[in-house]
C-alpha cells in the first residue's frame, strides 16, 4: 500500500499529557492535581437555560458566526469587564471552545514559511496548529526569574524578517504567570514598529488574583493587528459545553469565519443558548469561583513554603509551577515516581515545552480537601528524596 | 473585608481550623483568632451548628411550617408576638413576613400530632392571634444550602492539559 498518511501530520510529537495520561490511566486509585478544569459544576443558571433550550427545540444550526443574541452579548461583556469594543456583526464569532480559535487565527493569517513567536512553557496546541498551518514556529524560552513573563528583549531577539505574528497567553498555562497592563507597553511598542501580528488567547481572563487583568487588544494601535480568543470553558465551568469566541478585524475575521464555515459550521446550538445566560447572569458565580481558587492558591503557596518547595508567586488561572531543581532529577522523573510511591499524578513541566524542564505543574482546581491529601503525600515526597540525597 | 471573607468560610465549614483559615486568606492566625472572637462577641457569629440529615437516622422527626396572621395591639407591634411565640423551646425559626400572613414558625415534633397540639394549645390560644395554617414537610431536598441528595460522583479526567 502506498504512503496512506500526510507527512505534515506525522512529524507532530502527540501531546506529552497523553503518554503520562496513559501510565496513570493504569492506576485507578491515584489521585491527583493535574487537571487543566475547573472543579466547580456550570452554574446552574447556565445549565437551565441549556435544558429549557432543548425543551423549546431549539436543536438547529445557528448562523456560521453564531447566535446574534450571543454575539450582542459578548460585545457588552467585552467592554464592560476589559474596556474592548467588538462589533458584534462583523468582528466576534463563536468557537468550539478557545481551541478553535487559536486553529482558524492561525490559518487565517500565515502563508508557508512565515515565523510564529511562541513563548514557552505554554499550552499544548499552539505549536501543532503553527505547523498545520504552515508557519514556523520559533520558541522562547520564558524564564523563571522574570516570573515567566515575556520581556521586550526577548521579543525582540525572536523577530527576524520572516516574523508574522506572536502568540500570548496570559494568564498562562501551565505557569500562573500574568502581564500587567505596564509590562505589556513595551512589548507593544515593538510590536507596532515591527508590524506584527499578535493571537492572545485570554481563556484566564477572569482569573487573576490581587491584580487586574488588562487584554493586549486594549492598547492604541492593536486591535486591528490582534485576535483575541477567549471562552467559557474556564470562567464559567463549562469546559466540557466546548464553547468559546474569538474577535479579530473585520479584514481577518472574514477569513476565520470562512474555514469556520466549512469546518465546523457552527459551535453547539445548546451551548450557545446556555452561554447567553452566562454572560447576562454569573458575574456573581465567577466572583465566587474567583474567591475560591484564590483562597486554594494561597493554601498551595503556603504548603509549597511549609515544604520548602521554591515557586514563584502566580497571579492568574488555577495553576502554580513549583521548580524542581533541588532535587536534580527531570520532570518526567519526578512525576513518574511521584505517582508510582504516592499515587498522585502531576504534570511534568515539559509537557508545555522544553523549557519546562525542573517545573513541575500544579493544578489548583480542587477542593482544600483534596489538596491537603494530595499536597500531604508531595511533602511526604519531598522529604524523602532530601534524605535520599544526603 | 477579610470579616466577610472568614464569615463565608466558615459559614461552610464552621470546624476549619485556624491554622487553614490563615493559609486560605493569607493571613496570620492570631488576627483571624481576635476577629472570630470579636464577631462572636458583637453577635454577628450566633453559634456553631451542624446540618444534620435526620431522615439517616433512628429518630422519628416531623417539621412544619406554620403561616400565622395576628392583629397586633397599639403600641406593642409584632414583637410581643413573636416573643411569646419563639420562646418554645421546639420553634426552629421565626420569621416576620410580607405578603399574605404575618409570621413563619418552622417547627420541629416528633409527631404530627404533638406539631397539631402545639398549634391549636399554644399558638392559636395566643390573644391577638387571628388565624394558623399549618404545612407539614414532606422530604428535604437542601437545608442551609447544602443538598441532602447525594451527588454522583466527579466524572472530571484525572488529567487534562
Amino acid at each position: 500500500m502506498r504512503n496512506p498518511l500526510s507527512d505534515k501530520v506525522v512529524q507532530i510529537q502527540p501531546s506529552g499529557i497523553r503518554k503520562f495520561f496513559d501510565v496513570v490511566s493504569e492506576m485507578p486509585d491515584a489521585i491527583s492535581l493535574g487537571v487543566g478544569e475547573p472543579d466547580f459544576d456550570t452554574p446552574w443558571y447556565i445549565r437551565e437555560e441549556g435544558i429549557y433550550s432543548l425543551e423549546q427545540g431549539r436543536t438547529f444550526y445557528t448562523s456560521n458566526a453564531g447566535l446574534k443574541e450571543l454575539k450582542d452579548e459578548i460585545a457588552k461583556y467585552l467592554k464592560r469587564r476589559q474596556g474592548l469594543s467588538y462589533d458584534p456583526d462583523h468582528e466576534i464569532m463563536v468557537t468550539v471552545g478557545g481551541s478553535e480559535g487559536i486553529d482558524v487565527g492561525l490559518r487565517a493569517i500565515l502563508n508557508p514559511g512565515d515565523e510564529v513567536i511562541l513563548p514557552e512553557p505554554c499550552y499544548v496546541s499552539y505549536l501543532p496548529c503553527i505547523t498545520l498551518a504552515d508557519g514556523v514556529p520559533v520558541r522562547v524560552p520564558l524564564k523563571e526569574k522574570n516570573q515567566f513573563k515575556l520581556t521586550p528583549e526577548e521579543l525582540l531577539g525572536a523577530i527576524t524578517d520572516k516574523t508574522k505574528a506572536v502568540i500570548l497567553a496570559f494568564p498562562n498555562n501551565p505557569t500562573g504567570a500574568v502581564m500587567t497592563k505596564e509590562e505589556l507597553a513595551p512589548l507593544v511598542d515593538i510590536i507596532i514598529e515591527k508590524d506584527l501580528l499578535v493571537i492572545t488567547d485570554e481563556i484566564y481572563a477572569e482569573l487573576t488574583y490581587d491584580v487586574k487583568h488588562c487584554s493586549i487588544a486594549s492598547f492604541p494601535g492593536m486591535k486591528e493587528r490582534t485576535i483575541f480568543i477567549n471562552g467559557f470553558s474556564k470562567a464559567y465551568a463549562m469546559t466540557g459545553w466546548r464553547l468559546g469566541y474569538a474577535c479579530a478585524p473585520a479584514l481577518i475575521m472574514e477569513q476565520m469565519i470562512k474555514i469556520h464555515q466549512f469546518a465546523i459550521m457552527c459551535a453547539p446550538t445548546t451551548s450557545q443558548y446556555a452561554a447567553v445566560a452566562a454572560l447576562r447572569h454569573c458575574d456573581d458565580e465567577v466572583d465566587k469561583m474567583r474567591e475560591s481558587y484564590n483562597q486554594r492558591r494561597r493554601f498551595v503557596m503556603k504548603s509549597f513554603e511549609d515544604m520548602g518547595l521554591k515557586c514563584f508567586e502566580p497571579y492568574g488561572a488555577f495553576y502554580a509551577f513549583p521548580s524542581i531543581e533541588e532535587f536534580g532529577m527531570s520532570s518526567e522523573d519526578f512525576a513518574n515516581r511521584f505517582l508510582q510511591e504516592e499515587k498522585v499524578a502531576v504534570v511534568p513541566g515539559t509537557a508545555f515545552g522544553e523549557c519546562g524542564e525542573g517545573f513541575l505543574r500544579i493544578s489548583y482546581a480542587y477542593s482544600i480537601e483534596e489538596l491537603k491529601e494530595a499536597l500531604g503525600r508531595l511533602a511526604n515526597f519531598v522529604e524523602r528524596l532530601r534524605a535520599e540525597r544526603k | 473585608m477579610m470579616r466577610e471573607e472568614i464569615l463565608r468560610l466558615i459559614e461552610k465549614n464552621s470546624r476549619i481550623d485556624l491554622g487553614e483559615l490563615a493559609a486560605l486568606l493569607g493571613s496570620d492566625e492570631t488576627l483571624i483568632a481576635n476577629e472570630i472572637a470579636k464577631m462572636e462577641k458583637e453577635g454577628v457569629i450566633c453559634g456553631y451548628h451542624t446540618l444534620i440529615n435526620w431522615d439517616k437516622t433512628t429518630d422519628e422527626k416531623v417539621s412544619a411550617l406554620i403561616e400565622v396572621k395576628v392583629a397586633p395591639q397599639r403600641g406593642q407591634g409584632f414583637e410581643k408576638f413573636a416573643e411569646r411565640i419563639y420562646n418554645y423551646p421546639e420553634v426552629k425559626a421565626l420569621y416576620l413576613m410580607s405578603g399574605d400572613y404575618d409570621f413563619s414558625v418552622s417547627l420541629d415534633g416528633k409527631t404530627m400530632k404533638e406539631v397539631s397540639m402545639f398549634v391549636s394549645e399554644k399558638l392559636s390560644t395566643i390573644d391577638g392571634v387571628l388565624s394558623t395554617a399549618t404545612h407539614f414537610v414532606l422530604k428535604k431536598y437542601k437545608d442551609h444550602g447544602t443538598a441532602l441528595i447525594s451527588k454522583p460522583k466527579s466524572e472530571r479526567m484525572i488529567i487534562t492539559p
